[in-house]
């Protein structure tokens, strides 16, 4: 019965989704709030029955039931119950499932929090959301249906693709979706605007916390799959530019756009057509890159041809509301009225240069992405966009763009001070100089890398310029400082982490890429290899049995002169079910740097291959995102955002008549 | 019936969903307003001056701007139309209710019915196994996990191997056989099953290594009855059509009453037919002068040729293809079969293959190069054909 209750309440969830789409889209042009009105209920319920729905999958997958042809498929009986759950998203149909959940929370967290909107603004976001929701919901019906069943159920699963039996990947996918999903709610908002045709500053304050919620789970998405692929790929590799993680990383570069031109927009009322079109870029690159890319349609013509409704439904759907929503952009954004002026060295001025910054690094991603599958879409040619193109021009653009950073916060609006400014990031500038001459003069390393590094010091001293100058700290006493900080907004704690930890990512690439070092060696048991001053010493081999694999472990006794400082065990895993074998790679933390072994094939003559690396300061990779993370939460928690934010519906209306 | 009764429910939830707001009264949907926002940034910048933030002349400035756009957002809400009148609201109050009470439950139950299926029960795991369906695939995969880890246990591979036997994995079959030979030492069921298993592999062809296996049965127990079928097999796959009879037929006559083996052996007597009774009375055996006769001996039986006549050309051709093949595997493995050879350098004639006829024909004098007599016969056979000239 289970499986069949999850497959009717996703109809339900469809048949609401129209009736939210067109009831109180209509009611608002009607200004009947009635039937604006049924736009909260049917948001909440629509999003209970893709909950039930999708509840109903996950005990499918937990029970194996594999009556369920997805759960045959993907699953097998013996796997660990969080790698039965996670399989749910592990592949295309789950996936899609979780993709419309997480649209309807967003829609019922707006119908539920959203009591300081003006009730036509609600009615067509809601609206604009459900239009979204039921498309991909008769998407999901007809061409990528989890709920089909098999009678008689097989008696064992396919078990799911062992490189994602992983706890990485068990989390990477949610959180990156609330990412992708998340910016639905700018679009929505973005969308509801041009209807109405009224744009203003709070529009403005109610989209931002959205946005900032979203951005932060793109972030965190985006950096567990890149710690995902370090890990489990085994080459010691963080970025590939491959076209799923660019998919990923498109929107990000346009969330960031985004929030940054929301703070003009609702401190100036500046910069609202630009705003619009940001808002609808951002959630059109998060479905090209979930649709697109994921679903395989230009990576591979065959697979298109092959599966041609799935293929020509995606593209109809992209068509419909990336184009559509475009179509209304050139149609209506001509009619919105323009907002305040600013003079081009202005804090306004920075903001536009970030945007322009990262608009165009976007771009060059999109053409180094879509170009190639573009091409071999339409004349077969097969070409390769690899790391080379971007760090090309990607490259440039962001260490440019990271230059600024320091600037914008220190800038005021409307008009600025630049020599001032400038004068002000003097002490910055320098300690980045002596950082930098420093670096050159020990490591000696190719010249870029101390320039990167003096960047990225550039970065992080600038933001505590900042942090220095809001508190004081530059000319007052160390207590009115202290007090100054605790009073200091926590959206100005949020930007100036956020940029600081620019800094430090940017100072963990720059030792990953520029520094490391690696070794690839034929070992033997009891020979020893040396890296960066660690000795690692081959014990031997053993065999160990999980619960559905086997593991072949190597055991590496690591000194450092003549201490020992610990064992690695990377491992070989093979999957009977499968017959697919990955490596597991060891790591070991020295600090921020790390230490990484990954096994080869073993050799006729039986000595094992062994990759070993030394990735000094590649944690900083990660640690700067958390950060970024921190900052965006501190900014979200800010309480002047909480007027657009959520905030408990009820009991609130009572206590404020007078508004 | 549970099922109808939960989707009923469902669905009468979902109804409810759209019904609540048409239900409430008017003033209870509070709009929220652009106005607060401004006011909280006037406060905002009211902070920021207290708080030092912002200089005094500044602060003005923003205040005027934010002044502006909240006198501006104020006038906008006031000129707000108004709502409908009542008659218009109760009317689409109507349509709505019309649109949820029916439109709703009747276009979810027949898209339900379209892609889902009501009848078919869920079948998770648990039931499956509690009820004695556990699939002969899943205790396999549980022996194969069990054996994984302890590859010594024999009694594993002794439950498995006729398992593999039945679900044609022939090899894994050999392979389970001989682990359970060596680990739980030597019977003559477990040689038995051995050489069953290895004919099986060998598509059904008895071969040398598997009549090894069946003598060795014997050998420990003169009755075992499946060694004693084989060998009967085997006889009969190398053309002594009588000595199969006869082996068949004295299994039959030791067979205690109802034995459930027995109808088998007497099918299979009956497939090797008229000739094989003749030879099992005591008449002339069939002299080997004669020749290969149609459809005996090794390679396609009558039943096969018999089917193969059914078959479109092509897949004639093709299981013709593939039987010869079989024999002329068996042939390299074990080449005293003359029979066999005389068999195999006609069948190529046949399929118009004459190199490999020639080829055939030389290897033939090569195995039996011992045997005078024998050799003669092929060299007749490669006359007749006109290979020779």
């Amino acid at each position: 019965m289970t499986p069949e209750l999850g497959h009717y309440a996703l109809v339900l969830a469809l048949a609401l989704g129209v009736i939210q789409s067109c009831v109180p889209f209509y009611g608002a042009q009607r200004n009947d709030p009635m039937l604006m009105g049924t736009a909260v209920p049917t948001a909440v319920a629509q999003f209970v029955f893709i909950g039930i729905s999708f509840a109903a999958l996950t005990a499918c997958y937990v029970n194996s039931d594999f009556s369920v042809v997805n759960v045959f498929e993907n699953s097998h009986s013996l796997k660990p119950l969080i790698y039965k759950i996670s399989g749910v998203w592990g592949n295309h149909e789950g996936s899609m499932l979780l993709w419309v959940l997480i649209l309807a929370l967003f829609g019922a967290l707006v119908a539920l929090f959203g009591g300081n909107l003006p009730l036509t603004l609600k009615a067509h976001v809601l609206a604009v959301q459900a239009w979204i929701a039921a498309a991909f919901i008769l998407f999901i019906l007809t061409t990528s249906n989890p709920f089909l069943r098999l009678a008689p159920a097989p008696a064992e699963g396919r078990d799911l693709n062992p490189l994602l039996q992983d706890p990485g990947l068990a989390i990477h996918p949610p959180l990156l979706y609330v990412g992708y999903v998340g910016l639905s709610i700018s679009f929505s908002f973005a969308t509801a605007a041009l209807i109405e045709g009224r744009i203003d500053a709070a529009w403005a304050r109610w989209v931002r916390p959205w946005t900032l919620l979203a951005w932060i789970f793109l972030t965190l998405g985006i950096s567990m799959g890149s710690y995902w692929a370090y890990y489990t790929l085994g080459w010691g590799g963080w970025w590939f530019w491959d076209p799923v993680e660019n998919a990923s990383f498109m929107p990000w570069l346009i969330a960031t756009a985004l929030l940054h031109s929301a703070v003009v927009m609702e401190k100036r009322n500046a910069l609202k057509i630009w705003t619009i079109l940001l808002a609808i870029l951002a959630f059109s690159l998060s479905l090209i890159g979930t649709f697109l890319v994921r679903s395989g349609v230009l990576t591979s013509v065959h697979a298109f041809a092959t599966d041609p409704t799935r293929g020509v439904f995606i593209l109809a759907l992209l068509v419909l509301f990336i184009g559509g929503a475009l179509a209304l952009f050139a149609w209506r954004a001509p009619l919105l009225k323009q907002g305040g002026l600013f003079a081009p060295m202005s804090r306004e001025g920075a903001l536009v240069l970030n945007n322009l910054f990262l608009v165009t690094a976007c771009m060059t991603v999109f053409v180094g992405t879509l170009y190639p599958l573009a091409l071999e879409a339409l004349t077969g040619e097969r070409i390769s966009v690899g790391p080379p193109f971007f760090n090309a021009t990607f490259g440039p653009l962001f260490l440019m763009l990271l230059l600024a950073v320091p600037f914008g916060p220190l800038l005021a609006w409307k008009r600025g001070d630049l020599p001032g400014v400038a004068q002000r990031l003097m002490a910055a500038a320098g300690v980045a100089l002596v950082v930098m001459a420093i670096t050159f003069a020990i490591l000696r390393g190719p010249v870029l890398a101390p320039l990167a590094i003096g960047i990225a010091v550039f970065v992080i001293a600038g933001a505590l310029t900042d942090f220095a100058e809001r508190t004081g700290l530059s000319k007052g006493r160390l207590t009115t400082s202290f007090r100054r900080a605790v009073g200091l907004p926590r959206s100005a704690w949020g930007t100036m982490l956020a940029h600081l930890a620019l800094g430090v990512t940017l100072i963990g690439i720059v030792g990953e890429t520029q520094f490391g070092t690696e070794r690839i060696a034929e070992m033997k048991p009891g020979q020893t290899v040396s890296i960066s001053g660690y000795d690692m010493h081959f014990d031997g081999m053993s065999t160990q049995q999980g619960p559905n694999y086997r593991d072949q472990v190597a055991r590496f006794t690591v000194r450092r002169g003549n201490d020992v400082i610990g064992v690695m065990e990377p491992s070989k895993r093979t999957f009977p079910a499968r017959s697919t074998t990955r490596t597991e790679a060891a790591l070991m933390g020295r600090g921020f740097s790390q230490l990484y072994v990954s096994l080869g094939d073993v050799s006729a003559s039986g000595t094992l291959a062994v990759r070993v690396y030394h990735k000094p300061l590649v944690l900083l990779i990660w640690l700067g995102t958390l950060v970024m993370v921190i900052g965006g939460t501190l900014s979200l928690s800010d309480r002047r955002l909480r007027v657009g934010a959520p905030k408990p519906a009820r009991g609130k209306p009572a206590m404020q008549p007078a508004e | 019936m549970t099922l109808w009764f939960v989707l009923a429910l469902m669905t009468a939830a979902a109804i409810f969903a759209v019904l609540w707001p048409l239900s409430r009264r008017e003033q209870a949907l509070r709009s929220g307003s652009d106005v607060a926002v401004y006011r909280d940034q006037l406060d905002e910048i009211r902070r920021d001056q207290t708080a030092g933030l912002i200089g005094e002349s500044e602060a003005a400035a923003a205040q005027v701007e934010v002044s502006r756009r909240l006198i501006a957002a104020a006038d906008a809400e006031a000129a707000a139309p108004q709502a409908a009148p009542a008659t218009a609201i109760t009317r689409r109050r109507r349509v709505v209710a019309l649109i949820a009470l029916v439109l709703l439950p009747a276009g979810a139950i027949v898209l339900y019915l379209a892609v889902g299926s009501p009848t078919l029960e869920g079948q998770p795991l648990a039931s499956r196994t509690s009820a004695e369906r556990q699939s002969i695939a899943q205790m396999v995969a549980q022996v194969e996990a069990h054996l994984a880890k302890n590859p010594n246990e024999g009694r594993g591979w002794e439950v498995v191997a006729p398992i593999y036997l039945r679900t044609g994995r022939f090899d894994d079959a050999v392979k389970a056989r001989r682990h359970a030979l060596a680990l739980n030492g030597a019977t003559a069921e477990r040689h038995a099953g051995l050489g069953e298993a290895l004919t099986a592999a060998a598509n059904g062809i008895v071969t040398a290594e598997a009549l090894a296996e069946f003598k060795s049965a014997l050998a420990l127990d003169g009755d075992h009855i499946k060694a004693r079928f084989f060998l009967g097999l085997a006889a009969e796959q190398d053309g002594r059509m009588n000595e199969a009879v006869a082996t068949w037929r004295a299994l039959l006559d030791s067979a205690p009453p109802n034995a459930p083996w027995a109808q088998f052996v007497r099918a299979e007597l009956m497939r090797v037919g008229g000739k094989a009774s003749g030879g099992a009375s005591g008449g002339p055996s069939e002299g080997p002068s004669e020749g290969p006769s149609e459809g005996q001996s090794s390679g396609p039986t009558e039943d096969q040729v018999a089917a193969a006549s059914d078959l479109p050309p092509d897949q004639r051709q093709a299981m013709i293809k593939g039987m010869v093949e079989r024999l002329a595997e068996r042939l390299g493995k074990d080449g005293s079969d003359i029979e066999g050879w005389l068999r195999l350098v006609r069948s190529y004639m046949v399929l118009g293959e004459r190199e490999r006829a020639l080829v055939a024909a030389g290897e033939a004098r090569r195995a039996l190069a011992a045997e005078p007599d024998k050799l003669r016969r092929i060299d007749e056979l490669v006359k007749g054909l006109g290979l020779d000239g």
